[in-house]
């Protein structure tokens, strides 16, 4: 068949005569599709759509209205970031991997740093000061990330008043972020040894007042949306994926959570102190899209504990190791010029001590040397086991470094919940997975 | 639960003396460095060219490795064991350093040691976060290695698994079949590594295009970049410039 | 003076061009085009505390074929690149593009194999914003400093020489490596 008049791309193919309809002519892919015996359709959606969740690609056989077979296709965002971090010092590397998965920045940055403090054997040295704000900043990462999932997953659903909910609240953990760090995003704030720089004055004030503004808008997403008729029927039952699929395919973070085991790093493997937190780790048995989302608002809601602890504990101190051969020597602050110069120490170097000024030039062009070997290290991110795993060959740039990232292990199991289907739940179980493309494709 | 037994943290001092950490000139050599700042061909003028630098990656551990690690080397050896194996053919090498445990497995034997690690009661290695290459130029003969970590949340413990496989014949068994997560973990390798894993269901590249030539991530496949023009100057890529080596 | 003088109220005389351009600046679509980072922020700036509704462009649009405006935001892969071009492509004339961000603009601190160094590579590209990524001001900034390059416009005869003199300027323009002074 498909003689005469063929659109373009019509080929017979060992499963039957596949249509293209790049360019085509729709009425006559309409005409040839009629005459097929079968329903069968193959839909491209992405890697430009409003509904994937950024440059995700789904390839869809339909029957109908109901999906058969979904596939994945990523890498549209492919980046090269791994390779590019063997070509920067241990230091530099921050200013990459914050960059991986957008939203969860000092997730990515956490978990490098821990790798490249176990390969130094400095682990246990990184003051107390410097794991209180790393777990500050993680956690409100935590309610920024999950955020942007309830935010962009009720967009994607049509909803468009939580998105502008979601929105509304993540900007206040964004001034936060520009106050503490400088940068609303991609922040490069926790270096290896400890942090960039100490808290501003004033962050502990704005915090409280963050605290107190949270509690009273994550109310506002129950009412919204938790006891919504419309928003429950669109995600019950949606996306569900049991534990023995959540096991073999890998999926942590809320999409294990939901199929009932409470699993969290921050429990089975503390790291930057978390056993020393009062917090519980919120399971649902329901295994569904809905589930995942009360799970995100519970969440948030434990990380507010933790982050009112975190500012109970934040005593003066230094937040970098001492050791003055990773350290670097200026002590950045933010002065009255609106610059970070230590105003002390360029008068030092460049004054009264050549040794310091060689040193700081070494430490800062160099950079430090790492031992050599490997280590793996992770850290419960917003998505999941955020794992790295770096080499290092016993010289100043990392010999190689491999995330493991939440999103990109979860997304697989993507074809799991959308088979079997209709088309329209596609959209509601992409979304609870929440992949975040820079963290898939990297 | 103490910081040895998650694999994270530092060791804990009565077992610290227990666990041999390989350092100095004992290690496995992986590489030898000549020179500085990039200069190999003649025309040195750095006063570093004579500098020679012995790349050596931690070596193999004796007994006993301390903590929980005996526990799973005796478990996985006596279930090897079981199987007919002789665990020193399966078990190459096994290296205990900064308070981790990898086992260097023979690439054949890697879908059984996988499956007994999964499945013994003992070990229970449910979760597997994927695979890691590296590439080793310098180590003729076993250039590409394949990292997995496997996490167990039974016994709350996390160990490694290395497999190396020659340049001249980069083929690795696929254990999608016992962990089904592997499956984009391992086409993700073989997109950036080269590395074939044989047995694995659509091997195909995942995240480069299609077409693509060669294997971005390995060593020997250049960064890529393009020299940046500025007022009156031109900056090479990263990976062209004078560096520290 | 002139014509004006004798008009009744209620009238006001301009040239299709300035009515044209005056139309098409307050009208204008984005398609939805986020790639990375800044697509996050590309989303902030539509959301209440920015309000792009301000300035009529609230709605982006789904469909290229309903678009004028393409915000490319974030880094653009060698695997993205064919797929920008035919999005491009699919949107009907006149339109622009914004390169929002370092990445789409120049490359950025990603100069290896994945990246394309620029997406003017792909298509001609009307406003630069650089950033890592940008705040939602300098997209506000951009967009009205678009607005004003569209208000602007010029058509039909006065199009095509507009075209020629921009395109002798770049002709004529200094490549950058042999440009002298301070770098900005």
């Amino acid at each position: 068949m498909a003689t005469t008049h063929a659109p373009a791309g019509v080929r017979e193919t060992t499963e039957g005569t596949v249509y293209d309809v790049t360019g085509g002519d729709w009425d006559e892919m309409a005409a040839h599709a009629a005459k097929s015996d079968d329903e069968r359709i193959i839909v491209n959606m992405g890697p430009q759509h409003p509904s994937t969740h950024g440059v995700l690609r789904l390839i869809l056989e339909i029957d109908g209205e109901t999906v058969t077979e979904a596939r994945a296709g990523i890498g549209y965002l492919h980046t090269g970031i791994e390779k590019n971090l063997e070509y920067r010092t241990w230091t530099q590397g921050t200013t990459f991997v914050t960059r991986m998965d957008y939203l969860t920045p000092f997730f990515n940055e956490a978990a490098y740093c821990l790798g490249v403090e176990r390969l130094l054997g400095i682990e246990d040295d990184v003051p107390d000061r410097a794991n209180v704000i790393r777990v500050l900043l993680m956690e409100l990462n935590r309610i920024s990330s999950h955020l942007v999932a309830i935010a962009t997953g009720g967009m994607e659903l049509g909803a468009t008043t939580v998105m502008i909910f979601g929105f509304r609240d993540r900007e206040h953990v964004l001034d936060l972020y520009e106050l503490i760090t400088g940068l609303r995003m991609n922040h490069a704030y926790i270096r290896p040894g400890g942090l960039s720089q100490d808290l501003p004055p004033g962050t502990v004030d704005a915090l409280r007042e963050f605290v107190k503004k949270m509690r009273k808008n994550l109310p506002e997403y129950d009412a919204l949306c938790t006891g919504n008729p419309v928003f429950k029927a669109r995600l019950k039952d949606i996306g569900y994926l049991d534990l023995a699929g959540c096991m073999a395919l890998g999926a942590t973070g809320p999409i294990l959570r939901s199929a009932g085991l409470p699993h969290d790093l921050r429990k089975a493997q503390p790291y930057c102190g978390y056993e020393t937190y009062d917090f519980e780790v919120p399971t649902v048995d329901t295994c569904d899209s809905y589930g995942r989302f009360l799970l995100r608002l519970e969440e948030m809601r434990q990380s507010l504990r933790i982050i009112e602890q975190c500012i109970d504990r934040l005593d003066p101190g230094p937040v970098m190791v001492e050791d003055k051969k990773i350290a670097w020597p200026a002590q950045l602050a933010l002065g009255p010029d609106g610059l970070g110069n230590s105003l002390d120490h360029i008068k030092n170097i460049m004054g009264t001590s050549m040794e310091a000024l060689i040193h700081h030039f070494k430490l800062v062009t160099e950079g430090f040397r790492v031992p050599p070997g490997e280590v793996y290290t992770a850290v419960e991110s917003a998505k999941g086991e955020l794992g790295v795993h770096v080499v290092s060959d016993g010289g100043t740039r990392p010999y190689r470094v491999h995330f493991r990232d939440p999103s990109f292990t979860n997304l697989q199991s993507m074809a799991a919940m959308c088979e079997g289907g209709q088309v329209a739940d596609v959209i509601v179980a992409v979304a609870s997975i929440d992949p975040v493309m820079g963290g898939v494709d990297r | 639960m103490s910081a040895q037994a998650n694999g994270n943290g530092p060791q804990e001092p009565d077992e610290g003396s227990s666990v041999p950490v390989q350092r100095g000139n004992t290690g496995e050599v992986i590489d030898v460095r000549h020179g500085m700042f990039g200069a190999r061909n003649g025309g040195d003028t750095s006063g570093y060219g004579g500098l020679v630098r012995t790349v050596r990656m931690p070596g193999a551990a004796v007994r006993p490795y301390g903590g929980w690690f005996d526990e799973v080397a005796d478990e996985l050896e006596g279930a090897l064991e079981e199987q007919g194996l002789v665990p020193e053919h399966v078990i190459v090498n096994t290296v205990v350093d900064r308070g981790e445990l990898t086992f260097h497995i023979a690439r054949e034997h890697l879908p059984q040691v996988a499956r007994t690690l999964r499945d013994d009661p003992a070990l229970r290695f449910e979760l597997c976060t994927g695979v890691s290459g590296v590439h080793y130029p310098g180590e003729t003969g076993r250039e590409l290695h394949a990292v997995y970590h496997l996490r167990s949340l039974t016994h709350n413990r996390l160990i490694r698994l290395e497999v190396t496989a020659p340049d001249a014949d980069p083929h690795v068994p696929s254990i999608v079949d016992v962990y089904p997560t592997n499956d984009w973990h391992e086409r993700e390798t073989y997109d950036f590594f080269g590395l074939v894993f044989d047995g694995h269901p659509a091997l195909t590249r995942i995240l480069m295009p299609d077409d693509w030539q060669g294997f971005p991530q390995r060593k020997d496949y250049p960064l890529g970049g393009i020299p940046v023009e500025y007022k009156g100057a031109q900056i090479p890529a990263p990976d062209q410039r004078r560096s520290y080596t | 003076m002139g014509l004006e003088e004798k008009l009744p109220s209620g009238f006001l005389l301009t040239t299709v061009e300035k009515a044209a351009g005056l139309a098409r600046k307050s009208s204008m679509f984005p398609a939805t085009f986020g790639l990375a980072c800044c697509a996050i922020e590309m989303m902030t700036t539509g959301a209440g505390r920015y309000d792009l509704a301000r300035f009529g462009m609230e709605v982006f649009r789904g469909s290229p074929r309903q678009a004028d405006l393409m915000i490319v935001a974030g880094r653009v892969s060698q695997k993205m690149a064919p797929v920008l071009r035919q999005v491009y492509d699919q949107m009907p004339n006149p339109k622009w593009v914004i390169s929002m961000g370092v990445c789409a603009s120049s490359g950025g601190m990603f100069n290896n194999y994945a990246i394309v160094q620029g997406v003017d590579h792909v298509v001609p590209v009307d406003i630069y914003l650089p950033g890592c990524p940008p705040r939602p001001e300098m997209l506000l900034d951009a967009i009205l400093k678009l607005h004003e390059k569209v208000k602007n416009t010029k058509l039909g005869v006065n199009q095509k020489e507009a075209a020629r003199e921009a395109e002798e300027a770049a002709m004529k323009a200094l490549p950058t490596i042999e440009m002298k002074g301070l770098l900005r």
